[in-house]
């Protein structure tokens, strides 16, 4: 059986290893992260939500998630 | 008669008040505190996810965006591409257009950068947004921010979170008079009486956090300041009486004994 590479990338400033070729949209479904209520940047550009699974993340690649929080 | 309302980008609102969400010791203090103040747009503000820990609540579970209006703040962005960047990110989560922007120039006082506020507004208002704007109390920034397509000038009363009051009550009324744009006092009030005071000067709302959220009661200062700023909005309506240097006697001065 083929060995899966692993690949680092690096998910709101912290870094994780993940499999080759895995696609954004199931790499934050692991994650349980709550989709309708984030945006997703990928490498500084805005990702649409809808278009995740046809993402597929490479090396290095920098995600950030963000949410609302209390502010003034 | 018709209703009193608070008119910003076409949206009408009951309340003149604005209320942080920051600085409370819970999101169900929040929450309750934002309740009682019968505000109807919340700021709130952008920030990551914590990926190891999600069961943290979140705000949207105690505070819905359906019932209250979500006003996405840049607070704590220096430039105007952090800024930019932030709001971008507010209107993807939820389609967000009307939002506030706030971009700081000094670490200590907290005052606006003016110039990198204004490149910003005229960017944002070119991708559509609706922006509300934190601003220095000078009226000259104040019609350049119009100039650009701000939607309302948010002038602060003094430094965020400062709890002084209203230091240049002058600018503010120069402000009020030359803008159809809805004014509202953004950041440094401390007590209740200095939303009434930003409303008698004619101002159209009044935004609050640290007053109420750090105040020793925060339900009760909620509720001082839903109270003041209608009474500051009704005594201004009312219109008051002149200023004299004299005493002008309430009672008759016939049949006097």
């Amino acid at each position: 059986m083929k060995k899966i590479k692993k690949i680092k990338i690096k998910i709101n400033g912290k870094f994780s290893t993940i499999n080759e070729s895995l696609s954004l949209s199931i790499f934050l479904i692991q994650l349980k992260i709550p989709l309708k209520k984030v945006a997703i940047e990928l490498n500084k550009e805005i990702v649409d939500k809808n278009k995740m699974n046809k993402i597929k993340l490479k090396k290095n690649d920098k995600i950030e998630i963000v949410h609302f929080i209390g502010g003034g | 008669m018709e209703k009193d309302r608070l008119v910003v980008a076409k949206k009408k609102f009951s309340s003149r008040l604005i209320v942080g969400t920051g600085k409370y010791k819970s999101m169900l203090e929040c929450a309750n505190a934002i309740r009682l103040s019968g505000a109807e747009i919340v700021t709130v503000a952008v920030r990551r996810v914590n990926i190891s820990d999600k069961k943290k609540p979140l705000l949207m579970d105690y505070i819905d965006p359906k019932k209250i209006t979500y006003l996405p703040n840049t607070a704590g962005c220096f430039n105007s591409e952090e800024a930019l960047r932030t709001l971008r990110l507010a209107r993807e989560i939820g389609g967000w257009k009307l939002v506030k922007l706030e971009v700081l120039g000094d670490k200590k006082n907290l005052f606006p950068d003016m110039i990198e506020t204004l490149k910003s507004t005229e960017v944002l208002t070119k991708e559509g947004f609706k922006v509300m704007v934190y601003c220095s109390d000078d009226p000259l920034m104040a019609k350049r921010l119009e100039n650009v397509g701000a939607c309302a000038i948010m002038p602060l009363a003094a430094p965020i979170g400062s709890g002084l009051g209203i230091q240049n009550t002058t600018n503010i009324k120069i402000i009020r008079s030359q803008t159809k744009l809805p004014v509202i006092i953004d950041a440094g009030l401390g007590q209740a009486s200095d939303a009434a005071i930003a409303m008698e000067l004619g101002c159209d709302g009044v935004l609050a956090n640290t007053a109420i959220a750090k105040a020793k009661k925060p339900f009760q200062m909620a509720l001082a300041f839903k109270n003041a700023v209608i009474a500051g909005r009704q005594s201004f309506l009312a219109g008051r009486i002149e200023k004299s240097i004299y005493g002008s006697a309430s009672s008759p001065t016939t049949g006097i004994i």
